[in-house]
């Protein structure tokens, strides 16, 4: 394996070059893919039927807790990446950790967000408004569920061989996936909970 | 037994039955055959385990030529069916199976495997590269193909086939209207079929931009080339809106959502609008590739280069960025308002603009062009002025005030199988006929192709030209009978004796895959056609590395200026070439993928959950597992190159 020590470790081999911009192309398709979501989201946002409307519904501190935890997350992978690249590995492994428990507590208030709604009445099949709005925050809760398996494999590998080409890489476009979650959640914090308050 | 009744058919024949045997006994023949001829492990280590981007490609061919004959079956059964008024032949529910099966057969599970054959197989050897950019990706978009397209297959024997048209629109779709798990098929299983497909998306695009041979610059790119980047560009943003759909719609069937109902907020023609937004991309998406291969064989064939090589890649890329922008007009008649019917008829008509410029083009190549009339050239021939038929009534259909005349009628039908046919069906019969001697070593016989071609040619037109006339008469499609009063009997007799036509054709082309294997020579060189691109620079058949040395490219046909002008084409001393591992991870994944649909379809969800878990369970696998490939020696590379003209050819 040819390793170009010019470039950081991610981008070392030949098949990491390949490797980090088919991630772009797929998250490209997730841009799609959540975009989908949020037009279908706004054209049914106001077609409540008989149940109720998310301003009735939503409450700002749990969706607060979640907003803080994953921007946190995400600067803290941005750290474990920086770490990565100077060659900490504990660091790296200890920065990622802390991201996955970030991650696990937002989908902890996340799980208590739908349980919060169900109760109050905006299950899943009340209204076309809260059946898009709950597939639309359990896409991505379940991307964030994925991420949470994904990074502990890595942090799994990372251990056992330490910072090679191929592990950086992993980590890295990891990183880039997280990234990505959070930059839906704040769209999914501003166009649906905070417009939705207003 | 009660949960066993959901699996019996809602609506059975006698023909129903007799296909059930019919399956039955051929997978009996298919396993006792394997196992008397003891295939099975050169099944498992050649095919079912391959990552190799050739042989990939010969399985999508495979299943996509089974595709054609089945969905063939349906439109010969429909046809049949409307020939005579007042026919008994199929009552209306079936007949509404078979229009919904036909459609979507042909598009998602035979006109797209038959693209992604072809791109498999000839792109990597277009660019000088070893393989795509993720072969086990590569393996895993197939297998996810394949198992969506059995999955839909099995439908009308095992608790009914969808009945709700290929477009399957809410609320017709919906619990209340379609009761039969039909429905629930169609969604999971192009869902499985989908995933493949934008997996592949992102590999093309990546081995498109990334894996080009030295020199081979955006703009120096083969013609097929290019029509497969923009292709899987139009693929990676395009799928992803109909992952959607088919999840929403999804959730309306099995999980009791209310997005596309007719209460309690719902909006059914959310689904129609977010149906199109990936459905007329995915025209384009077929036909864009279709126009690659047009435009390889034209400039082969007339011997001449490409006439318009710059305004042929912008017409493409400006088709690409329409494609999404004219959507509404699949249903003008919807109740949009004037203002959005006109915009979107704006662009619609817009589209025929670009689409000019690659005829003329074509034609401009032909011109003083020494042109042999093979067959993939007949195809390409016959192609311009049918394919401007169907395009010219493209802008009729486009005008949304006219189209209140024409919208779903069989004008229609006869418009889109006027683009689609000559568009795709015979670009993938021109371009298999092209790389025949490529994949299998032989050519296929032409006397017995033009019959073929002949077959088709007439058929096609006279299954469909009259169909614009019974459809501007006011011949509704989809409907399964008419009244002898109509007078529309006579011109749908035609159109039946045309489709047996077609249905000839296609046997002349089985009859010529028989013939050609048993006696055509196997001596044809490196490069029967005299083409001009860098794939007829491998040897034949092609080695798995595909190039000994990577070539070196200063000009868009660099094979044929090698050839013509003397330029070195292969530089520098044989290396060691490293390739993939075969793996059987991507083929298990997929037959789980299956059991996973399945088990939604009939809302079983035990095995639903057991199977997502073991789908996470083959991705974790493949996270931990070390696969570094392995490498071919220098000594193992000459030794098979000891004869090729390949290399002959550089020393002279």
């Amino acid at each position: 394996m040819k390793i170009d020590n010019s470039l950081p470790l991610e981008y070392g081999t030949e098949q990491n070059k390949l490797n980090i911009l088919g991630f772009w192309i797929f998250l490209g398709a997730e841009v799609m893919l959540f975009a989908t979501l949020f037009a279908t989201y706004f054209t049914l946002e106001h077609r409540i039927g008989n149940g109720p409307a998310g301003a009735e519904i939503f409450e700002l501190t749990p969706v607060l807790i979640e907003t803080l935890l994953l921007l946190t997350s995400s600067f803290t992978i941005g750290l474990g990446v920086h770490a990565m690249r100077i060659g900490k590995k504990n660091a790296m492994m200890t920065f990622f950790a802390i991201t996955l428990l970030l991650g696990l507590a937002f989908l902890g208030v996340e799980i208590y967000e739908f349980t919060h709604y169900v109760h109050v009445g905006a299950g899943l099949q009340v209204s076309a408004f809260t059946g898009v709005l709950l597939t639309t925050l359990g896409t991505h809760g379940a991307h964030v569920t994925v991420g949470l398996f994904w990074g502990l494999f890595i942090i799994l590998q990372v251990k056992k061989h330490g910072l090679t080409p191929a592990t950086a890489n992993k980590s890295f476009i990891f990183s880039l996936y997280w990234h990505f979650l959070d930059v839906v959640w704040i769209f999914i914090f501003s166009f649906i909970y905070l417009k939705g308050m207003m | 037994m009660e949960y066993f009744d959901r699996f019996a058919i809602p609506h059975p024949s006698p023909a129903i039955y007799a296909s059930m045997v019919a399956i039955g006994l051929t997978v009996i023949a298919i396993l006792i055959g394997l196992t008397y001829f003891k295939k099975w492990g050169y099944l498992w280590r050649e095919w079912l385990t391959t990552v190799d981007h050739k042989k990939i490609g010969i399985l999508y061919l495979i299943s996509a030529l089974l595709m054609l004959f089945r969905g063939g079956v349906d439109a010969l059964m429909m046809r049949a069916q409307t020939a005579v008024p007042d026919n008994t032949l199929l009552d209306a529910q079936h007949y509404n199976e078979v229009f919904t099966t036909h459609g979507v057969v042909m598009i998602i599970f035979m006109a797209m495997p038959f693209i992604y054959a072809l791109m498999n197989f000839v792109v990597p050897l277009q660019i000088g590269a070893r393989d795509v950019a993720f072969p086990r990706l590569n393996a895993l978009s197939f297998w996810l193909f394949f198992m969506g397209a059995m999955l839909f297959n099995i439908s009308f024997v095992v608790g009914g086939s969808p009945d709700a048209g290929w477009t399957s629109y809410f609320p017709l779709a919906g619990n209340d209207f379609s009761q039969s798990v039909g429905t629930n098929y169609y969604l999971l299983s192009i869902q499985i079929a989908g995933i493949g497909t934008l997996i592949s998306g992102i590999n093309f695009m990546t081995t498109i931009f990334k894996m080009r041979a030295p020199g081979m610059k955006l703009m120096k790119m083969p013609m097929f080339t290019w029509t497969a980047l923009i292709t899987n560009a139009i693929v990676v943003f395009a799928f992803p809106v109909l992952t959607v759909t088919l999840l929403l719609g999804t959730m309306d069937r099995l999980f009791g959502t209310h997005i596309f109902s007719m209460t309690n907020g719902g909006m059914d023609m959310l689904w129609a609008n977010l149906f199109w937004v990936w459905g007329h991309p995915e025209v384009y998406i077929l036909i864009l590739p279709a126009f690659g291969i047009y435009s390889e064989v034209v400039s082969t064939f007339s011997q001449r280069n490409l006439y318009g090589y710059k305004s042929m890649v912008a017409s493409i890329v400006i088709i690409s960025f329409f494609s999404f922008l004219v959507w509404t007009h699949h249903f003008f008649t919807m109740g949009q308002g004037p203002l959005t019917n006109s915009i979107f008829s704006i662009t619609t008509m817009a589209i025929a603009i670009p689409t000019g410029i690659k005829i003329f083009n074509w034609l401009l190549t032909m011109r003083k062009g020494k042109i042999k009339f093979t067959v993939p050239m007949l195809y390409t021939v016959g192609f311009i002025p049918i394919f401007t038929i169907g395009g010219v009534t493209g802008v009729m259909l486009g005008m949304a005030s006219a189209d209140y005349q024409y919208h779903n009628t069989m004008f229609l039908v006869a418009h889109f199988h006027y683009t689609i046919i000559p568009g795709v069906v015979f670009a993938m019969l021109a371009g298999l006929t092209y790389w025949w001697p490529k994949m299998f070593g032989f050519m296929l016989n032409e006397r017995i192709g033009k019959w073929a071609f002949w077959f088709i040619m007439i058929g096609f037109n006279v299954t469909f030209f009259p169909m614009f006339f019974t459809g501007l008469d006011g011949q509704a499609r989809r409907m399964y009978t008419y009244s002898e009063a109509t007078g529309f009997g006579p011109l749908n007799m035609l159109s039946f004796v045309g489709a047996i036509g077609l249905a000839i054709g296609f046997a002349i082309i089985v009859y010529n895959v028989y013939y050609s294997t048993r006696y055509a020579s196997r001596d044809i060189g490196t490069d029967p056609w005299n083409a001009r691109t860098l794939e007829w620079a491998t040897q034949t058949p092609v080695q798995s590395y595909n190039f000994a040395r990577t070539p070196h490219v200063n000009s868009i046909e660099a094979f044929w200026d090698h050839k013509k002008k003397g330029q070195p084409l292969f530089k520098g001393e044989i290396e060691k070439i490293h390739m993939p591992n075969n793996s059987g991870v991507p083929f298990i994944m997929s037959c789980i993928f299956f059991v996973w649909g399945f088990s939604f379809v009939f809302s079983m969800w035990i095995p639903a959950i057991i199977t997502t878990i073991a789908i996470f369970a083959c991705m974790a696998h493949r996270s931990f597992e070390k696969d570094d490939g392995h490498y071919i020696s220098v000594e193992e590379i000459e030794a098979t190159e000891k004869n090729s003209e390949v290399l002959a050819d550089e020393n002279r």
